[in-house]
């Protein structure tokens, strides 16, 4: 009994002691962490040379050239000669979620939420907070006009899932033109019809349509709170969890990250969000930017681009690396973001890129993996940038951080540490013999009805999600 | 009068704004860079020196050269020269827009055994991803076909000029295989299948045998041909196209590149050239570094790349595929990088970056997009480093260039001072003047 018990927990132990080496959420001691002696990239007021930040229960309490710990205790860091930034925002990514990220088979999907997927267990979180990513913005695939609602986490690997909601960010929705909602990569499966729509103006009327629906099912409940004092007979209207998402979009409440490329369909969107009373908090790829920057300004959308992919479909064929430029000088508050597990982790190699191609300065190019993804995502008030007051979301890197040779050491969210190089490293030696350990044991105990050829195959790599599939739906 | 004299400003104009386009001569014209500081990959570094370039080649370098009279100066001061970079492996100029347009991809021909294809003739030298590609500091390409167990024949590729006869630098450069089974050489997106693993070996070790089948036809088909060249009392041989082209591959002759990732295939490759006596390359080697050893043992090069991916196993370090390049390098393995890509093959100087950043010594990641491509593809002798007598494929820069931020000041492909313009800046240059 017991070895049957030791079988079935091998799998999860190695998953676990694979956890351990992060040293996740690791809290220090003291409520206090001093990290002393570095250059501090604040992203919001500028570089300090041969700063200190003091961390105190888990906000950032002081920074600055004269900081010192007010606890005798205090955990710490020597940074001498390293670099310390914000923790690392991306502002479009379908991390830590499971199974399929697009409710596809309807051209809107305002009901279903990325927050019921959340998978906290997946190797790539802690990949990408080896990258000093700390706030994610994960969104419902493109595969539809009006997609799902979005989650936005913090990569607090090792705790409950529940404690990585950022509580306080308004919550948000996928919307998407162009070819993916159009389908025109994607044959049916045999016998399955084409969906509606397969044309930019069949997306146009599906946006349309629901927001037409959302204001008369508001207008119904509007009627019904107005008789409902006076009239005891008076009958609710049917709950509608679709139109509910669609008219908190009408009230401001709910941010729309709407998928795009071509400056065609940016612009149809902007001026439908003009008649129909609705703003886009920001367009998502917006490759074709660069050409109706001064319209998305005008809106006051922001944009999130890639820095430098082009042409892997028609509509990137326009996409060039100076968008980031071209419209941040527009004025339009502009992040890169990954798209994708892989480029999540390193995102501080992609905004050098705003400053290779168009001259963006230093500081707006952090920005724009940092401070302006929190306002993108309404979270600038807790994170973003390192300010007296805010979450202590950091990372420290060996070098600047804009540099190819640089590599992220340490990542904290929230004062606690979530990647540490060195403990990385240092616990290499014990995890391979744990992971000796255990498949000795499994090996020993295969027993006659196991066949060998069953076990899992360490040559292949982890199966492939089927979200990885759908990575052509970005 | 008043027309006439616009007339004449709007020719002076025109004329000015034509001459940095007269700069960009002919491959005859001499070129003297002076005053730079040249990093020459083989031979150390010039702190102040000059480059003389006289019919494409590099006919000086040194802290005192004498240029010839006329010689167009480019002044390199606080600036530094480097050989033009070098990508292992990429789709340049055989694809256009990846999906949606499958007009205008060329990579992958039907069928199993592609041996005869050569993709030189097929590369549109007007591809936008040319321009994109050269103005980041790469100024030649291997080109390769992507499709069936036998893909087809690679070509080295200049990234300028006319026609694809005159940017080819080496057609045939090698024969693609892309190895059956497991992890194929693929590209990130929907790249590997997994299935059960008995039935997967087993169909493995078919496709393998295959594999080996075609080869010893080749080395049958060669011999029967030799014989009946050397007595025409023989029956006459019919040409198999496809034989014909892998008669030199089965001789050892000609490399093949092996596209293979995982440390099971890997192994399997090495026995398996081994076998059947092959001048081989591997190509992709995600996990190069589990069979360092053995790689060095046999002195097989390997083309490392895309970087840009994530580690094969669950269990793997979060960095194992960053450090690949300088484990491999610890062995002692001869290894270049690859972007395997078209759209992506301008950041080919990142990924050799970010190598050095997990423990590749920096002179060795520069060398690994330069010279050592230069000679796993047998082409040492023409480019990869600044020497004389090698083409003058230079990039004058103001930094170090694997590094992001640092600019590309001049191109030079062939002896041509190319103009740093691509499909991208001249969108860039027309958008930002929108009023």
């Amino acid at each position: 009994m017991k070895k049957m018990k030791a079988i079935t927990s091998i799998a999860v132990t190695l998953a676990l002691s694979v956890s351990a080496l992060g040293q996740s959420g690791q809290s220090a001691a003291s409520s206090e962490t001093l990290i002393k002696n570095a250059t501090i990239l604040t992203a919001s007021h500028g570089t300090i040379k041969n700063g200190s930040i003091l961390i105190r229960n888990g906000k950032i309490a002081a920074v600055g050239v004269d900081v010192k710990a007010t606890d005798p205790n205090a955990r710490v860091i020597d940074a001498t000669g390293k670099y310390v930034t914000p923790g690392i925002i991306d502002c479009h990514s379908h991390t830590a979620s499971t199974g399929s990220i697009n409710e596809g088979s309807m051209s809107v999907t305002a009901m279903v939420r990325i927050q019921d997927i959340v998978e906290p267990e997946h190797p790539n979180i802690y990949r990408q907070l080896a990258g000093g990513l700390t706030t994610v913005n994960v969104l419902h695939g493109s595969a539809n006009a009006i997609g799902g609602q979005n989650a936005v986490l913090k990569l607090k690997r090792g705790k409950p899932v529940n404690e990585w909601f950022v509580a306080d960010a308004p919550p948000g929705i996928k919307f998407a033109l162009g070819e993916n909602p159009k389908r025109s990569n994607f044959q049916p499966q045999p016998g399955q019809q084409r969906r509606y729509p397969a044309t930019r103006m069949g997306v146009e009327e599906v946006i349309r349509e629901a927001f037409i629906q959302a204001k008369e099912y508001m207008a119904e409940w509007q009627e019904y709170e107005k008789k409902k004092g006076t009239d005891s007979k008076a009958i609710p209207p049917r709950r509608d969890l679709k139109l509910d998402a669609l008219a908190e979009i009408l009230q401001g409440k709910r941010l729309i990250h709407a998928h795009c490329y071509r400056s065609d369909e940016i612009l149809m969107l902007l001026t439908l969000g003009d008649e129909l009373g609705f703003k886009i908090k920001t367009l998502q790829h917006v490759l074709e930017g660069y050409k109706v920057a001064k319209e998305i300004a005008a809106h006051k959308a922001g944009a999130s681009t890639f820095a430098d992919s082009w042409s892997y479909k028609m509509e990137a064929f326009d996409a060039i690396p100076y968008n980031m430029a071209v419209m941040a000088s527009r004025g339009v508050v502009v992040t890169i973001n990954s798209d994708s597990d892989e480029r999540a982790r390193r995102l501080y190699l992609e905004a050098p890129k705003a400053m290779k191609y168009g001259g963006v300065s230093e500081e707006e190019a952090l920005k724009m993996i940092t401070l302006n993804a929190a306002i993108q995502l309404g979270i600038d008030h807790r994170t973003g940038s390192i300010d007296v007051g805010k979450d202590a979301d950091l990372v420290i890197f060996s070098q600047h951080p804009f540099s190819v040779y640089t590599v992220p050491e340490m990542t904290f969210i929230e004062g606690e540490v979530y990647f540490d190089r060195k403990a990385d490293l240092e616990g290499r030696e014990a995890l391979k013999r744990e992971k000796e350990a255990l498949i000795k044991a499994e090996r020993g105990q295969t027993g006659p009805g196991q066949k060998k050829d069953d076990r899992p195959d360490p040559n292949l790599r982890p199966k492939e999600s089927p979200k990885d599939q759908e990575d052509i739906n970005r | 009068m008043r027309m006439k004299f616009y007339t004449l400003v709007s020719i002076l104009i025109s004329a000015a704004i034509t001459l940095p386009s007269v700069g960009a001569q002919g491959r005859g014209d001499a070129i003297v860079i002076r005053n730079a500081r040249i990093f020459t990959v083989t031979k150390g570094v010039i702190e102040n020196g000059s480059i003389v370039i006289t019919g494409g080649k590099i006919t000086a370098v040194g802290a005192s050269v004498s240029a010839p009279g006329g010689a167009r100066v480019i002044d390199a001061r606080g600036l530094s020269v480097y050989p033009g970079m070098i990508d292992s492996g990429t789709t340049i100029g055989l694809t256009e827009v990846g999906q949606g347009a499958p007009g205008t991809v060329d990579t992958s021909e039907i069928g199993d055994n592609n041996a005869n294809i050569h993709v030189d003739i097929a590369v549109n030298p007007e591809s936008s991803h040319i321009g994109v590609t050269r103005v980041n500091g790469t100024t030649t390409a291997l080109t390769m076909p992507r499709g069936g167990l036998i893909a087809g024949q690679s070509a080295l590729i200049n990234l300028d000029g006319w026609t694809w006869a005159e940017m080819t630098l080496k057609a045939r450069a090698a024969m693609h295989i892309n190895w059956p089974g497991g992890l194929g050489g693929g590209f990130e997106f929907g790249g590997g299948q997994q299935r059960a693993g008995a039935e997967l070996r087993r169909e493995q070790d078919r496709r393998i045998e295959e594999l080996k089948k075609i080869l010893r036809d080749a080395i049958a088909y060669g011999n029967a041909k030799d014989a009946r060249a050397r007595d025409a009392s023989l029956p006459r041989m019919e040409t198999d196209l496809r034989l014909e082209a892998l008669v030199p591959v089965a001789r050892g002759q000609m490399s093949a590149v092996i596209h293979a990732q995982v440390e099971r295939d890997i192994k399997k490759v090495i026995a398996f050239a081994d076998e059947m006596k092959l001048k081989i390359i591997i190509s992709g080697a995600v996990e190069g570094w589990r069979v360092a050893d053995q790689l060095k043992a046999k002195n097989i090069p390997v083309i490392i790349g895309p970087v840009n991916r994530m580690p094969n196993r669950e269990d793997d370090g979060y960095d194992a595929v960053y450090t690949n390049a300088a484990m491999l390098h610890k062995a002692g393995v001869k290894f270049a990088f690859q972007t395997m890509g078209s759209a992506e093959a301008r950041d080919l100087p990142y990924q050799a970056g970010e190598s050095a950043a997990f423990g590749l010594p920096k002179e060795e990641a520069l060398k690994a997009v330069t010279i050592y491509p230069a000679e796993i593809f047998g082409v040492a002798d023409q480019i990869g480093s600044i020497e004389v007598g090698k083409l003058a494929n230079l990039i004058i820069t103001d930094g170090d260039p694997l590094e992001i931020r640092t600019q590309i000041k001049h191109l030079i492909i062939r002896g041509r001072d190319v103009p740093l313009t691509s499909r991208h800046t001249e969108l860039y240059d027309k958008y930002k003047s929108r009023p």
